[in-house]
């Protein structure tokens, strides 16, 4: 691949790195990856991804940016209030970096769409905010073999792990089911300090990046935990569960299950 | 002494406090020592003996289901974390996602 001047410039801090160099930059050109939502977590993936090169980004989010949301989700300002998120972070993206074409997927996933929409990309990121969404993204993942960097963010604390299916444990492996609802805190109890976001978000994408150039140890059969306020980093050992419902010797789920049929499961 | 991370949502119960110390032997006793500091955990940690699937008690780094399980025994000196599953802010939206309600509780974080 000829790189232009423009691009030589604009990825130079990159190439002159041996473990990226040219070949690395183009890879990442080259690379599709798609966003499981375009908020707290995803803005911040997506820029960086964006600012790196990666040629191809989707973004899923049907949702409309929001004042409340200006805390902490980065790809949108105040001009934008109204706008669908994905339209907002397709202009932030391909503003910051002609080189980028985003993609939006406009609908909430659902058990009926996920598979067509990640099916043409090589990573997932999933930045969702509800278990529903974070399980069927990994089941979905798991029966597509697309590797998928998982984060999740709670007040002053995030995880982060890698998803390799056939390499290494999934999110269920971790945790087989989710809390039922009465078990954990009020949406309004919960809040989130917004640059927790950005360190996790920029996590994920630091992960995106070396899973793409091949470099590096993925947060594979690893969590990484990480506490705001205490600032420490953490990782807890994650084996694969032979036992796992979805990626185990004897899977039990072998079709993506819709949010109605999870919500009554969990209850 | 065997020093213990409560994680943010298991900290009311422990008056805010995010690490704290007690004596066990095993992970099960060590529940049940932590219930008697700090009344409530044993039921948000375990269900009928067993600690609930979405949480996990990692002994070090090893998760206790792979070593053995409420069984798993503990020494002077272990650090035990208390992680659970989190989904962003929005730990209820396995029941709040079908009911109709502002857009913004349903953002993605």
């Amino acid at each position: 691949m000829d790189f232009t001047e423009d691009q030589i410039l604009r990825y130079s801090r990159h190439i002159l790195l041996p473990e990226v160099g040219g070949d690395g930059q183009e890879k990442l050109l080259k690379a599709k990856v798609v966003l499981v939502g375009a908020g707290g977590l995803g803005s911040p993936v997506g820029y960086y991804l964006a600012a790196a090169g990666v040629g191809t980004i989707g973004v899923i989010d049907n949702d409309r940016v929001e004042l409340s949301n200006l805390q902490r989700q980065i790809a949108h300002n105040t001009a934008r209030l109204g706008v669908l998120k994905a339209d907002s972070a397709k202009e932030t993206y391909e503003t910051l970096n002609h080189d980028v074409k985003v993609v939006t997927h406009k609908e909430r996933l659902t058990s009926a769409n996920i598979k067509n929409i990640i099916k043409d990309y090589d990573i997932v990121v999933d930045g969702s905010d509800n278990f529903p969404t974070r399980y069927l993204v990994n089941d979905a993942c798991v029966m597509l073999k697309k590797t998928l960097v998982s984060a999740a963010v709670f007040r002053f604390e995030g995880q982060v792990m890698t998803i390799v299916p056939g390499e290494g444990p999934c999110y269920r492996c971790l945790f087989e089911v989710p809390p039922p609802p009465g078990m954990v805190p009020s949406c309004q109890e919960a809040g989130i300090l917004g640059v927790v976001t950005g360190v996790v978000g920029t996590l994920q994408a630091t992960e995106v990046i070396k899973m793409v150039l091949g470099i590096g140890q993925p947060l594979k059969g690893r969590l990484l935990l990480w506490n705001a306020l205490d600032m420490n980093f953490r990782t807890v050992k994650v084996p694969w569960n032979k036992e796992c419902p979805v990626c185990g010797e004897r899977p039990t789920i072998k079709e993506l299950i819709d949010y109605e049929q999870f919500c009554s499961l969990s209850h | 002494m065997i020093k213990v991370r409560i994680p943010t949502p298991l900290q009311k119960l422990t008056n805010g406090k995010a690490e704290v110390e007690c004596s066990a032997k095993t992970v099960a006793e060590l529940v049940d020592v932590l219930d008697k500091d700090y009344p409530g955990m044993k039921d948000r940690l375990s269900e009928g003996g067993k600690i609930r699937r979405f949480i996990n008690i990692y002994v070090n780094e090893e998760d206790i289901r792979f070593v053995n399980k409420e069984e798993t025994s503990l020494k002077d000196g272990d650090a035990i974390s208390i992680v659970p599953a989190i989904a962003g802010g929005n730990w209820n939206s396995t029941s709040s996602q079908l009911a109709a309600s502002s857009a913004s509780e349903y953002d993605y974080i």
